[in-house]
């Protein structure tokens, strides 16, 4: 019935506690117990827990929060949180960056950190990216993971700065009750702080929770609470410590396709002859609630809007523009439900499984297509070539837990390097296709927790002399020559042995 | 080839020969220029070009007809036995020989297993595996899936080059080339060699066709070699499908027959021993047949004519040493009889004491029709076990239906060890085809080889009709006319008025036909035989093409979603799919060894379902799969086959009765339908 990540949680906690003196390890404790009270049903429990920082680093003293605004968007199985601050410098060395604080538990799953800052006045308000990178306190309470945000100029005393973060969240939605049969909507626990954890002071703070549908069970509240409509909202709250924590538990229905790819396979195949080839292997589950009893047919297509409203039967592909010969198959052979729409800025691609996805199913298929090479590959001013092409995963609003892209080069290219917007995994491997004596080059990249936002360009460079393109033809021209050659030897020359 | 203008050939009188006389010089000129161009070829550099382009053209025909099913669906696997045969390829090119050669299936009847390295005919999947090693040697990238898809119509192929050469060595190469293009479109053919139909006929009939060659060559030359050859072709056959009893069988009825018709000759002698011994020591290789040879009444037939050549042997031996005629009568009685005597107390004590075993059921129900009916419901069950209709002979053969009789009556006319043959081999397979509708298979290359007579001499005689008066103008351009020419040249002045139109016409009437035959065998096999049974198409209510996968989904849910060892219990028609497509346990599958094991699943099935779920708690079951076509009208469905499982079940257990299951002997699934039915599992 616990959720075995609610088990980590505990552990986790449980763990870091013994560490702690005497006095903390009973409190941790009575959290812990809290915490599976909440599983069982029980939402009322209601804990502050401030934890005493024994000796607060100066970096962490130097910053203020004068204002925090956060969104959390849950409407969807990918949960996305919007955080506002205003920082503020109140030492007098200027301070370089700024630290966020996320639970262990959280950190596990967080699936991408993003920051930017706002420049300028209101009319003029732009925004400017800022690099985020994790990084570590010396002081960390109960497995506290940081990342930190380098801003573009040091605050210097006494000024302000607002920045916008935007964080991302897999697989925290846990389904309660974790089995459902065919005609029941979908809940799920999601499971938070009403305070926002920071290792900084805190003189404002607002939380907002947009749920799906107005259709909440339950939720704990933390006074101010309040709920209209579809969004509830905790705050705001004045002056927090830091590492005030206030754990807030929120049972609420969400019926959207809990579309996770286990694992994701991409494989581009570059030719120079004008074609790059993609195929993607997918081996996608249905995350959510799992279905419990028999699935009827029947009933699923003839009353669709009550039968299995947590299923879902198709999903969505965008792939890029002027896409050719696409194919969607699995190990038995081709799927035929698929439609491709395609018009000058991008192609869509709808796709239906074999049969609808219901809790804890899976599927596993095929997408292949084929794109004009100069769409995607272009010459550096080095002399370079590289190739430019999307990371992510095509289908719209999954997670992809481990994702694997593959860059076959031409079989002759050489000094393969890639380039990507956020750390990723890389290895060489070689390939043998089709008329291939020494193979290809293989560039791998592996990235874990992949989300939608991760769809951004990223770069392989490598050498290739096009004089390699002729090896192939030559070969097979040669064995034809020389097949057209015996023929003629054959018939000029009488071979019997009768005369 | 002078030998044809036997035919009395009424040539063209002087008046209707008018015509194409003006026609001639341009033609040659044409000619002339033709091959000035061309290298200057040879007549015969020529003629061997045309027939290498036609057999060329042939090959690429016989490939591509067969692809309509890859165009219409897709490259998949067809129907059932196909499924098994892949997943087999895909054991043999993961694991390799030894461990294909060893393998124990546990996955197909559960809880008894399957040893099928001793159980199958291994040639088909060694072939597909072969050529798959071959092509990712050379480095052609292709998945198993796509050879296993396209090994039927390569051999089609394949089939269309033996067929010539046969065609060549019983008649002429005109013939060969007839039959070349006859077989590559013939329905009959196709029907089981379609791409993706990745079944042991597709080689087989390859290699059937293979060895009746090699052996009717070596009968013909007398040579070593080619009995060696055929010996080896006849391995490849025993190794590829279980028809090979047929070869088995049919040499040796061939051999009587020639010993009969008095045309024993040592080249007889040579071939068949050469290819008897060799072909049963390589046959005894594949562990599904081993000893079966030497023992089993099906092969008796094929050791007791060895034998009859060796006393045949040793009398002619005897009988050159003996000048004496009276003496030499006086040992032939005395050793026929003994011969005779011996050869059947053998007989009567091997089958007494069960060192011989008897003749198959399936064996007994092709000489008996009725056989199986009576006596092996589950023979009966499959649809292609049935005797064949006429409508099917006809669908099958065509226009080949009555050019059958025609060659028939060409062969007698020249009668040579090879016609025998021929015609032995068309008149047997005719009648097989007649009792099982699978076995029109089987009849037809034979069909096709004496059809192709029929079209060849037919067309050869017509032609000579109107090519006689540009012979005479030619100076003896083709060698081998040159003996009728004299001939038909003095029938010239007898010939009648309108023998030349005739010609004219029947030869427009001969292409006509053939035309005909080959839209048919188009639409055939565009309409008819290239669909999976997998997936089915049909047209919905606006012309748009509707698809129904249902069979795949319920495949890939059973692979996905179910854990890895659980059991599935359906009728045995989808055995294979399920341990194919869905990686899932069986307990019965169509490879139906255990007739016990099938009644007990069909008695499951007609049993009140309390009754049933004790049965399927026996058998360890964990789902169970049963089609319902009611909504799409889909009518191989399992109420459809339900009566077919009563019978089986109820052949085993008599508890099951299938009156029981019937209103006033009219089978009913509706409300009115006989309460035991109502309330069974099904």
């Amino acid at each position: 019935m616990l959720s075995p990540v609610l088990h980590r949680h505990c552990h986790l906690f449980l763990v870091t506690g013994r560490s702690e003196d005497s006095r903390g390890l009973g409190s941790f404790q009575d959290m812990a117990r809290s915490i599976s009270m909440e599983a069982a049903g029980l939402t009322l429990a209601f804990l502050i827990l401030t934890f005493l920082t024994t000796s607060a680093a100066s970096s962490t003293n130097q910053i203020q929060i004068l204002n925090a605004e956060r969104r959390i968007d849950l409407s969807s199985h990918i949960v996305k949180v919007f955080l506002t601050l205003k920082v503020e410098n109140v030492m007098t060395a200027p301070a370089s960056e700024i630290v966020l604080a996320f639970p262990p538990a959280q950190a596990d799953h967080l699936a991408l950190v993003k920051a930017q800052a706002a420049i300028g006045k209101k009319k003029k308000k732009s925004y400017v990216h800022l690099d985020v990178n994790p990084t570590e306190l010396p002081d960390a309470p109960n497995g506290t993971k940081y990342f930190s945000i380098s801003l573009l100029n040091p605050l210097s005393s006494g000024e302000t700065a607002t920045l916008e973060v935007l964080y991302i969240l897999t697989h925290s939605l846990k389904p309660f009750p974790a089995e459902i049969s065919q005609s029941e909507s979908q809940l799920v626990y999601f499971r938070d702080s009403a305070l926002i954890l920071s290792p900084y002071h805190v003189k404002q703070q607002t939380t907002f929770l947009k749920t799906p549908s107005t259709k909440v069970e339950s939720f704990t509240r933390v006074e101010p609470t309040k709920f209209a409509g579809r969004e509830l909202k905790y705050g705001p709250y004045e002056d927090r410590p830091p590492y005030s924590f206030s754990p807030v538990t929120v049972h609420l229905e969400n019926n959207s396709p809990f579309a996770v790819v286990e694992e994701l396979l991409r494989e581009v195949e570059i030719s120079h002859w004008g074609n790059i080839q993609i195929t993607e292997h997918y081996k996608l589950v249905h995350a959510g609630a799992r279905h419990k009893g028999v699935f009827s047919r029947v009933e699923y297509q003839s009353r669709p809007s009550f039968s299995g409203t947590s299923s879902f039967k198709h999903l969505l592909a965008s792939l890029p523009p002027r896409v050719h010969s696409v194919y969607y198959r699995d190990d038995i052979g081709n799927i035929s439900s698929s439609h491709l729409r395609s018009d000058y800025r991008k192609s869509e691609l709808e796709i239906e499984p074999r049969y609808p996805l219901f809790g804890g199913w899976k599927a596993t298929f095929v997408i292949g297509y084929g794109l004009p090479l100069e769409d995607f590959l272009f010459e550096s001013p080095d002399g370079k070539r590289y190739l430019n092409f999307s990371f992510g995963c095509p289908l719209a609003e999954t997670v992809v837990d481990k994702l694997t892209i593959k860059v076959v080069l031409p079989e002759g290219s050489k000094d393969p390097s890639a380039a990507a917007p956020f750390p990723v995994e890389q290895r060489l491997e070689t390939k043998y296709s089709y008329l291939d004596v020494v193979g290809r080059t293989v560039m791998v990249l592996e990235k874990k927790n992949v989300v939608p936002e991760h769809i951004t360009p990223f770069q392989v460079y490598y050498t290739f002399k096009p004089i390699f393109m002729l090896a192939e033809p030559l070969m097979l021209a040669s064995v034809f020559f020389l097949f057209f050659v015996a023929c003629l030897a054959y018939l000029h020359n009488d071979l019997s042995i009768r005369k | 080839m002078a030998v044809t203008k036997t035919e009395p050939i009424n040539g063209s009188t002087t008046k209707s020969s008018a015509p194409p006389l003006p026609s001639m010089p341009l033609k040659s000129d044409l000619l002339s220029i033709l091959s000035l161009k061309s290298l200057r070829l040879k007549t015969k550099q020529q003629e061997l070009l045309i027939r290498v382009s036609i057999l060329c053209l042939v090959y690429v025909l016989a490939f591509i007809t067969r692809l309509f099913s890859v165009l219409r669906y897709e490259s998949m696997i067809h129907e059932f036995d196909p499924y098994f045969n892949y997943r087999t390829t895909l054991f043999l090119t993961q694991k390799g020989f030894y461990e294909f050669w060893n393998w124990f299936d546990s996955e197909s009847w559960y809880p008894l297993g399957r040893i099928i390295g001793g159980t199958l005919y291994p040639g088909l999947m060694v072939t597909a595996a072969m050529m798959y090693w071959g092509l990712r040697f050379l480095r052609f990238a292709v998945h198993i899936r796509e050879v296993c898809v396209l090994t039927a119509p390569f051999f089609a192929s394949n089939t269309t080059l033996v067929a010539y050469f046969f065609g060549k060595e019983i008649w002429d190469t005109g013939a060969g080339l007839v039959a070349a293009v006859l077989i590559a479109i013939c329905p009959g053919y196709i029907s089981r060699s379609v791409a993706g139909s990745y079944d042991n006929e597709g080689v087989a009939i390859f290699a059937l066709l293979l060895t009746f060659y090699l052996f009717v060559k070596a009968v013909n030359t007398g040579s070593l070699a080619w009995g060696l050859a055929s010996a080896f072709g006849y391995f490849y056959m025993v190794s590829a499908w279980g028809g090979y009893v047929f070869i088995i069988n049919l040499i040796p009825l061939y051999v009587l027959a020639l010993l009969i018709t008095g045309r024993y000759s040592m080249r007889l002698y040579v071939a068949y021993n050469c290819m008897y011994v060799l072909g049963m020591l390589l046959a005894m290789q594949i562990r599904f047949v081993g000893f079966q040879h030497v023992q089993s009444g099906e092969h008796m037939a094929a050791m007791g004519v060895f034998f009859l050549m060796q006393v045949f042997y040793f009398l002619d031996w005897v009988k050159h040493l003996l000048n004496d005629k009276k003496l030499f009568e006086a040992f032939l009685r005395i050793t026929v009889t003994c011969a005779v005597g011996v050869g059947a107390i053998a007989l009567g004590v091997g089958t007494a004491s069960g060192y011989i075993s008897p003749w198959s059921g399936r064996f007994y129900s092709l000489l008996d029709p009725t056989y199986a009916k009576d006596h092996i419901p589950i023979i009966a069950s499959v649809s292609e076990h049935q005797p064949t209709a006429w409508s099917s002979f006809m669908f099958d053969f065509h226009i080949l239906l009555f050019l059958f009789p025609a060659g028939l009556y060409f062969c007698f006319k020249r009668l040579s060890d090879a016609t025998i043959f021929i015609v032995m081999y068309g008149l047997t397979s005719m009648y097989f085809a007649g009792v099982m509708v699978r076995l029109i298979l089987v009849a037809t290359p034979a069909v096709c080889l004496i059809s192709a007579i029929a079209v060849s001499a037919t067309i050869k005689n017509l032609t000579m009709l109107l090519r006689t008066k540009s012979k005479v103008s030619q100076t003896g351009s083709t060698k081998g006319t040159g003996g009728g020419k004299t001939s038909s040249k003095a029938m010239l002045d007898q010939s009648q008025p309108f023998q030349r139109n005739g010609a004219i016409a029947l030869l427009f009437g001969a292409f006509y036909l053939l035309s005909r035959y080959a839209i048919h065998c188009t639409w055939v096999t565009s309409e008819a035989y290239s669909s999976p049974s997998i997936v089915l198409a049909a047209r919905g209510a606006h012309g748009n093409r509707v698809i129904f996968d249902d069979y795949r989904e319920a495949y890939y849910w059973l692979r996905q979603n179910t854990p890895p060892d659980a059991k599935v219990m359906s009728w045995w028609d989808y055995g294979y799919q399920i341990t194919a497509m869905g990686n899932r346990t069986v307990i019965v599958d169509n490879n139906t060894w255990n007739n016990t094991h099938i009644a007990t699943v069909g008695r499951a099935m007609s049993s009140y379902e309390d009754e049933a779920y004790e049965i399927m708690r026996s058998l360890d079951v964990d789902y169970v799969l049963v089609v319902f076509g009611g909504v799409t009208g889909y009518s191989s469905d399992d109420i459809n086959k339900f009566l077919w499982m009563v019978r089986i079940g109820g052949g085993v257990f008599p508890v099951i009765k299938e009156p029981d299951y019937l209103v006033n002997g009219e089978y009913r699934v509706d409300k009115g339908a006989a309460p035991k039915m109502l309330n069974c599992l099904m």
